[in-house]
């Protein structure tokens, strides 16, 4: 399926039959190549996240549904959740730091090209055996499927006491093959961004999505290695009598819980990161200005990734922690809000006396910075922390996390597709299907995600199956059950989009966006070794200086 | 620079169509904005008249740690309130004010590349602002979590099971099952409860929304809190924290009572149960069959602890932890096929036949 939909560069590799042309895709170790793996592994996954999360508000449209039992709800909230954390988000952002990051500092690969495919299998063999639990996961005892402990498995819910058969092994087994792949790609991107610059691209010279990512892959290492040994200790409880996190046998469920979030809160910001990175591209070559305060904003990124990893137990105000413990978590989240600050009055410092073009690349951002605000907001009253006893645990917080997600990072990520696709395929997206995507994507995830901060102030726990007539919940779900269909229009829309134009989209050239950063100097797609000759740049915005020789950025910096 | 390796491409296509494009995008941008607000107002509407009647609003509090977090609440939803004006505003301006018009699309704006007056600016001032915030919230924080408890509280150990409550009054000697009973707090004299929380299995959530915020009761780590509700009457809640399959019924159903009231409850719930010679086939039935092995009847062989204590079954309005109301068919269906009103509790079928079955529902009725 996938090599039809797929650019190929070489004349000669499409004369080939389909079998040489698959090897080819699967034997690759070109960033690129691995780069649209990455993206459209994800896309697929995405797909049947989405369909997971239309099942979930179709059961929710009114009280006491029962569309599903409450045995496959709870599956499909576990499955939408582990899907599209750990096989759609982070692989797809990979995907675009595989492509963009050497293109972006002049080099011709990745440090590892063989660990980059390693690292992109492993993950993707992840997202397939966690899919397997719906074939294998019931194992000897019939104990039902996919697993269905929620995506953060709280224990002793992990145990075998609670979870018997195979369907939360393949859970973690799943987490535990795609973290290796992760780490990989972590270390993977660290020693691209350190050694693989292009003469002249000095450490603060780097376009702001190579720092951003070079946080994003740090916060990997640090992010997705106590997971990991949390699930190799879960895997010693299950199959070699450990006790860990048995708590029948004087184990410890808040142990996991610690495990489990400091891995949890920096993984949010390794989604952010990237999608921050989008950003700080796209707005300045739409606004037709530099990004303001450079500096402060790798600074400020810098800060998110250290403050991040001590705030991890904001997720756990309800666990009982004492009030020293509640109150230090709360300092440390409300301060992470002050460098994510800047970075949204630095973005619309750029904005700032520029001329914006409203392309859709454009568009998807500034559906961030509205949406992003709203969710930092929501991040902060969540860390109050006595505010957070009524708001943890309900549609509240679910409300708030999607408006990160979906809100933020999907939102960029679109912003990135309809930016970078043109570079990857040589093709433009359909600006008019565009900009259908984005307005219709906008209307649904509003219905949808502000309403549903509504009922849990009301008082509607997350993940149950159903509810009590009464509550004042049942037209505010209905609501939001319709906004979900209607986000569900628009990513077909999306996905036709990226196929329709593949074949008939305007061809991009080299540069479409007029832009300023590497990648846009070589052809569309870029040939397999990116540069015919290494470049050498004398400023951050090489394509400027080259446009611009009057004025060049190099003699400001 | 000239060693630069650089195929440039004209963009004098995007230039000619970008007129065009930006009345497209205005009429769209209208059109779009219109039914976003019109949407928003039906919406509101409709959460205003239901949240009015929701019985577990966060925003009506009843008790004091319930007040105390609207009060922080309001505060702080009044600072992002004002953080999300300004900004807002910002942004708005700036998208409106700096769009690229289409006499000075061939050329390019003033090139800035930051300020760091502007810089320092916007650093402190949000640090200020967190300041502020972290100072309100420790507050609270230790008003609710360190406050002293008054000789007087009663005190009831709260142990959570897949899927039920088991309530217990060590002061006392009163066991009962998913509706908790606790006396009004008079402001001059405050009768608080304090709950111990405990779990028997997984993790579960102790939220009643409207007498205080939700802590977390969880295997091998005692957690406790407060309420004193200021008014009598029944408030509900529901397990919050995901602990199994029937999660979403396992509700919670608070009844606070006068002191006279409560008083007479507990005298109640001290008698042993009730023995009636016309249902003893009925009793017979519940001794010789699994049903011990899980409930409790005082004064009887029955002494499980597993499912909820069933002494006084009839003292309470429903079953099934809230599942159902506590109605003689609904005995007989949770008896008979606990799968119909709640998949996945932990109660078993118990494949009565038919005479059994109404000897048992028969008996059951009798424990008030």
């Amino acid at each position: 399926m996938s090599s039809n939909a797929i650019t190929v560069p070489e004349l000669q590799v499409q004369e080939k039959p389909w079998v040489d042309t698959l090897h080819g895709w699967v034997t690759t170790v070109d960033h690129k190549r691995l780069g649209i793996l990455y993206i459209l592994s994800s896309l697929f996954f995405l797909v049947i996240g989405g369909v997971e999360a239309i099942i979930i508000r179709i059961q929710l449209i009114h009280s006491h549904n029962d569309f599903v039992s409450p045995q496959v709800f709870n599956r499909m909230f576990t499955m939408h959740g582990t899907t599209m954390i750990f096989f759609v988000a982070m692989p797809i952002l990979f995907g675009f730091a595989n492509y963009l990051v050497p293109l972006m500092i002049g080099a011709r690969d990745m440090a590892f090209p063989r660990l980059n495919a390693f690292s992109f299998w492993l993950s993707f063999l992840g997202g397939l055996l966690l899919y397997f639990s719906f074939l294998g996961g019931s194992g000897l005892y019939g104990a039902g499927n996919a697993p269905d402990v929620g995506w953060w498995a709280y224990a002793p819910l992990g145990a075998r006491a609670f979870s018997p058969g195979h369907s939360s092994d393949y859970w973690t087994l799943a987490l535990l093959v795609s973290g290796f792949g992760s780490i990989g790609t972590g270390i993977n991107i660290i020693a691209t961004v350190l050694c693989m610059r292009c003469p002249g691209m000095k450490l603060g010279r780097m376009p702001l999505l190579v720092w951003l990512n070079l946080v994003m892959a740090g916060m990997v290492l640090i992010a997705i290695t106590p997971l990991s040994a949390a699930q190799i200790m879960l895997l010693v409880d299950r199959y070699l009598g450990g006790h860990f996190f048995d708590t029948q046998a004087g184990g410890s469920a808040v142990l996991w819980m610690h495990f489990f979030w400091i891995f949890g809160h920096p993984e949010v910001y390794v989604l952010v990161i990237p999608a921050f990175a989008f950003l700080s591209e796209i707005i300045p070559v739409f606004s037709r200005k530099p990004i303001f305060g450079y500096p402060v904003m790798v600074a400020a990124t810098v800060a998110i990734g250290l403050v991040s990893t001590s705030v991890w137990a904001h997720h756990m105000f309800t666990v009982g922690m004492n009030s020293y413990a509640n109150s230090f978590f709360a300092i440390t989240t409300m301060a992470v809000g002050i460098p994510t600050g800047i970075k949204i009055f630095n973005w619309i410092g750029t904005m700032w006396g520029g001329r914006i073009q409203f392309k859709v690349p454009m568009l998807f951002c500034i559906g961030f910075l509205f949406q992003f605000l709203i969710a930092g907001l929501t991040g902060i009253m969540q860390a109050a922390v006595p505010f957070d006893w009524q708001l943890s645990l309900s549609y509240f917080v679910v409300a708030h996390f999607h408006y990160v997600i979906v809100g933020g990072i999907l939102f960029a990520l679109f912003g990135a597709f309809y930016y970078w696709y043109p570079k990857m395929t040589g093709r433009m997206l359909s600006e008019r299907l565009g900009k259908w995507h984005f307005w219709l994507f906008l209307i649904g995830f509003h219905l949808t995600f502000d309403v549903m901060h509504i009922p849990g102030l009301l008082g509607m726990p997350r993940r149950i199956y159903t509810y009590e007539p009464g509550r004042g919940w049942d037209t505010l779900n209905l609501v939001i059950t319709i906004g979900a269909f209607i986000q569900a229009i628009a990513i077909l829309l999306f996905v036709a989009n990226l196929i329709i134009s593949y074949f008939k989209g305007a061809e991009a050239g080299n540069d479409p966006w007029d832009a300023w950063t590497l990648e846009w100097s070589t052809s569309s797609p870029p040939p397999a070794y990116n540069f015919a000759t290494v470049p050498m740049v004398e400023s951050r915005r090489p394509l400027w200086d080259l446009k611009h020789p009057e004025d060049p950025d190099s003699l400001y910096e | 620079m000239q060693q630069v390796i650089l195929e440039l491409h004209s963009r004098g296509h995007l230039v000619q169509t970008w007129g065009m494009e930006v009345q497209r995008v205005k009429i769209t941008c209208r059109t779009a904005l219109c039914s976003v607000v019109f949407l928003f107002f039906c919406l509101s509407s409709a959460a205003a008249v239901t949240s009015l009647t929701s019985p577990t609003n966060i925003f009506v509090p009843e008790s004091t740690p319930a007040k105390s977090i609207v009060n922080l609440s309001i505060f702080v939803l009044t600072i992002t309130g004002i953080i999300f004006a300004i900004v807002f505003t910002l942004l708005v301006y700036s998208i409106a004010k700096f769009r690229a018009k289409s006499e000075n699309a061939n050329s390019e704006p003033a090139q800035v590349y930051g300020s760091a007056q502007i810089e320092l600016a916007w650093t402190i001032i949000p640090t200020l602002i967190v300041v502020v915030l972290v100072l309100a919230t420790a507050r609270v924080i230790h008003a609710i979590q360190d406050a002293p408890k008054p000789a007087s509280a009663v005190e009831v150990t709260v142990i959570a099971h897949q899927f039920w409550w088991e309530y217990r009054y060590p002061q006392l000697g009163v066991a009962t099952a998913n509706e908790l009973h606790i006396p009004v707090s008079d402001p001059v004299h405050p009768t608080p409860t304090l709950l111990r929380l405990l779990s028997a299995d997984t993790d579960h959530s102790f939220w009643i929304p409207q007498l205080a915020g939700k802590t977390d009761l969880v295997p091998n780590h005692p957690n406790s809190m407060w309420m004193d509700p200021e008014r009598t009457g029944i408030f509900l809640g529901q397990c919050a924290q995901y602990c199994g399959t029937q999660h979403a019924k396992m509700l919670l159903r608070v009844s606070v009572d006068s002191p006279h009231d409560f008083a007479e409850w507990i005298r109640e719930q001290r008698q042993p149960a009730v023995v009636d010679e016309r249902v003893a086939a009925g009793k017979r039935v519940f001794e010789s069959t699994a049903c011990i092995n899980c409930h409790t009847i005082n004064g009887t062989v029955a002494s499980g602890r597993f499912g909820p204590d069933l002494t006084h079954l009839m003292s309470r309005t429903t079953i099934a932890a809230g599942a159902a109301l506590n109605t003689s068919e609904n005995l007989r269906l949770w008896i008979q096929d606990p799968e119909a009103i709640k998949p996945g509790s932990l109660m078993p079928a118990m494949q009565l036949n038919k005479s059994d079955l109404d000897a048992l529902v028969g008996y059951l009725e009798t424990l008030r």
